[in-house]
């Protein structure tokens, strides 16, 4: 009887999650890899490389977006876009969160994640649509199941919630994957998105790209957690940390998790560690706070050229795949510049078109004043030589 | 009909149950209660989630027996966490469903308010109008309970400042039914603030007759409308939510001493009625906003500033308001000393330069 009270209280009828060990919601003693830098395959206990096919095609998305990537930072030096975010170095996790759901499940993403974004086929002038600086979103997040990019942190994480928990309600098949920062694991937020989705068990794969910085701020300030992954069992949910710049274990331990998530496992947490090469943002000034060393110490962990490296080991990609693969991402880069060197039109009445379903009285009166003081200009600049 | 109603009436506790066809009186919590299930009969989208709203009934028993009624999946209590409840119906109206949330009281909702100023308010207006946020938020608000601090805070400023909101005060028990419903009805998100002190106060209704009549018709007859509350020709009285009934106590009273106040009841603070309240200024010639919040900064100083911009050659005197001071909400044995009162109405309008008429 002893004994048997000794397990209620360890796992059963007092814990919120009997089918859950504790052993089985830690996080892996180190960051599960599968290819290491070099190229060469780290084969694992539990977690196995994805087939040639998947694995080659990810990788087409991951050179198209890194020149996606670099192109939009090119485009912010050269006046086109108000701001952008790079992403360089952390493409794999970009790609991998894109690829390993389906069409009917939904991403979160943030302002970093244009890459995540574009490869889930949204239309990379819709997307840059924010950072342009026309409108604040370009896409239809419905359309797409793509959640307008998030700029506040960690906010998009109870919505992803949200659409999960409606998505169970309703018996819908939709996986949910969720993005954030590490940075974004101090917010209110987070704890809060982690908590309702293993409290209401919904199917909610959270993904921290833990790239060391929140802007200036190192991880070593955020947290003294172990990991950013062990912080899941705290919410009774698996954790599970990754190289987040290893395209074949990142989609593995993904696609795990999303796996898990759509046979009503419930959520889970997945740090992947990478490390964000560029600064913040071009307004940025990195040199501040850490050492060309540092980033220094990352570039032989590319991802790029390590899965480049394994797919050409494997007979998987030779030159002329390569010279495809190089010629869709040029193309895809042209298609950005020429969109981009074109200045959007924007139409002064969007201002009020959209803050109600219906405008208000008084929003019909500021609409008036506006077009009254525009048609006023109108003719000054029509005799203007 | 009779189906539904007799498979309800064998298993549901009485009080979510459909009304019976006679007028009767009706507190203002019920009406808000019967508006919930009846809202969640109509349309199975509609989902009522928060603190303490399942087994208890919410604290002051606004949803109770909607989760015996209509299930856990329906009517379900959250983790204690406002940003939680806030974000949560963020996506889950995202995904076609149409939450309604309780923020247990007006000081208790400040954690979400992130969300419902950079997200609730913004994400129909970021995604041009593509991704609607049909969501009510119900906040049992402001003061005159003797409640303690963080539990009668009049906070209406705070959304009403927020461009995407629609912001409703009911007063009456009727309003209280009728605006609720149109709420959820609504495409866009919208703060309910249910005045507390109100919560207890009865109208003699038909509730059946109520729900009929506004599941007959798409209209939304109260947001965006003002109602004159009470007919005068002296001088306008204009008040929302818990003021209301203190302005017709105020009006009353000026009656019988021979001066006649017309009462205006704004009861959709965003989008605001200038119509109304201006064709009763303009009427009467004089004017004093009543609220409870105080006043710097507050949607009383707004509705001074529209009435001024919009009737100022009617004016025969400065508009007035009478608002709570400009300290935070005080204890129970001071709060009579800080709240509108009929006196303090009164006096005010006593001051609107009468003198000039003679």
């Amino acid at each position: 009887m002893i004994i048997s009270i000794g397990n209620t209280m360890a796992h059963g009828a007092t814990s919120p999650r009997p089918d859950l060990i504790e052993a089985e919601m830690l996080p892996s003693a180190v960051p599960v890899q599968l290819v290491d830098p070099a190229g060469a395959h780290t084969p694992h206990d539990t977690y196995q490389l994805p087939a040639g096919d998947g694995l080659l095609d990810a990788y087409r998305k991951l050179v198209i977006g890194r020149r996606i990537n670099d192109q939009a930072n090119a485009l912010v030096r050269q006046g086109r876009m108000a701001v952008y975010p790079s992403s360089h170095g952390q493409e794999a996790c970009q790609v991998a969160a894109a690829v390993v759901i389906d069409r009917q499940d939904w991403l979160f993403p943030t302002y970093r994640d244009t890459v995540a974004v574009i490869t889930r086929g949204v239309d990379p002038l819709e997307v840059l649509t924010l950072l342009r600086g026309d409108w604040h979103s370009g896409y239809d997040p419905l359309e797409h199941r793509v959640a307008t990019q998030a700029t506040p942190l960690a906010t998009q994480l109870l919505h992803a919630v949200g659409v999960a928990h409606a998505a169970k309600l309703k018996g819908e098949d939709t996986v949910v994957l969720a993005l954030c920062g590490d940075g974004a694991t101090s917010e209110g937020d987070f704890h809060e998105a982690l908590n309702f989705a293993a409290v209401f068990h919904v199917p909610v794969v959270f993904l921290i790209q833990n790239n060391e910085y929140a802007i200036s701020v190192p991880l070593s300030s955020q947290t003294v957690a172990p990991s950013l992954a062990h912080k899941a069992i705290g919410y009774g949910m698996p954790g599970e940390r990754v190289d987040g710049n290893d395209l074949a274990a990142l989609l593995s331990v993904l696609g795990v998790a999303v796996e898990r998530a759509r046979e009503g496992g419930g959520p889970s947490l997945v740090e992947a560690h990478t490390y964000r090469m560029q600064a913040h943002t071009n307004a940025d000034d990195p040199s501040r706070y850490r050492s060309p060393d540092d980033v220094e110490k990352w570039i032989p962990k590319d991802p790029l050229s390590r899965m480049r490296i394994y797919l050409r080991e494997v007979k998987l990609l030779d030159d002329d795949g390569e010279t495809r693969i190089a010629a869709e991402a040029e193309e895809m880069a042209a298609t950005l510049r020429d969109g981009l060197n074109t200045d959007p039109v924007v139409d002064p009445e969007d201002l009020f078109n959209y803050v109600f379903t219906e405008k208000t009285s008084q929003l019909r009166e500021q609409a008036d004043l506006l077009r009254g003081e525009l048609s006023r200009e109108q003719p000054s600049e029509d005799v203007t030589p | 009909m009779t189906d539904t109603t007799e498979r309800v009436l064998d298993n549901a506790p009485a009080s979510a149950q459909p009304q019976t066809l006679t007028a009767q009186p009706v507190t203002f919590a019920k009406a808000l209660n019967a508006a919930l299930a009846d809202a969640m009969e109509a349309d199975t989208s509609v989902v009522m989630f928060g603190e303490d709203v399942g087994a208890l009934g919410g604290v002051f028993r606004i949803t109770d027996g909607l989760t015996a009624r209509f299930g856990t999946d329906r009517c379900f209590d959250t983790p204690l966490a406002e940003a939680g409840i806030m974000g949560m119906a963020v996506g889950m109206a995202m995904n076609g469903m149409r939450p309604v949330v309780e923020m247990q009281f007006d000081a208790f909702a400040y954690p979400a308010f992130e969300q419902v100023v950079s997200h609730v308010a913004k994400m129909p207006n970021r995604t041009k109008g593509k991704v609607k946020l049909p969501i009510v938020i119900r906040i049992p608000y402001a003061g005159g309970i003797g409640g303690v601090e963080h539990h009668c805070d009049s906070s209406e400023s705070y959304y009403a400042h927020t461009p995407g909101l629609t912001v409703l005060a009911p007063a009456t028990v009727r309003d209280a039914y009728t605006m609720l419903r149109e709420a959820i009805r609504y495409p866009d998100p919208v703060v309910f603030l249910e005045p507390k002190k109100l919560y207890w106060s009865k109208e003699v209704l038909d509730l059946a007759e109520l729900r009929e009549t506004f599941e007959a018709s798409t209209a939304a007859p109260s947001i965006g409308r003002a109602v004159v509350a009470r007919a005068g020709t002296d001088a306008t009285l204009v008040a929302y939510g818990p003021s209301v009934p203190t302005a017709m106590a105020a009006a009353a009273a000026a009656a019988e001493e021979g001066r006649s106040l017309e009462v205006i009841d704004v009861r959709s603070i965003v989008p605001f009625d200038d119509d109304t309240v201006c064709a009763s200024v303009r009427k009467t010639g004089r004017a004093v906003v009543i609220a409870e919040a105080p006043g710097f900064a507050s949607v009383a100083s707004e509705i001074v500033a529209r009435i001024q911009e919009r009737c100022f050659h009617s004016l025969a005197a400065p508009v007035r308001r009478v608002t709570g001071f400009d300290v935070p909400y005080p204890s129970p044995k001071l709060e009579h000393f800080f709240l509108p009162s009929v006196d303090r109405i009164l006096d005010t309008v006593d001051e609107l330069q009468w003198e000039d008429q003679a």
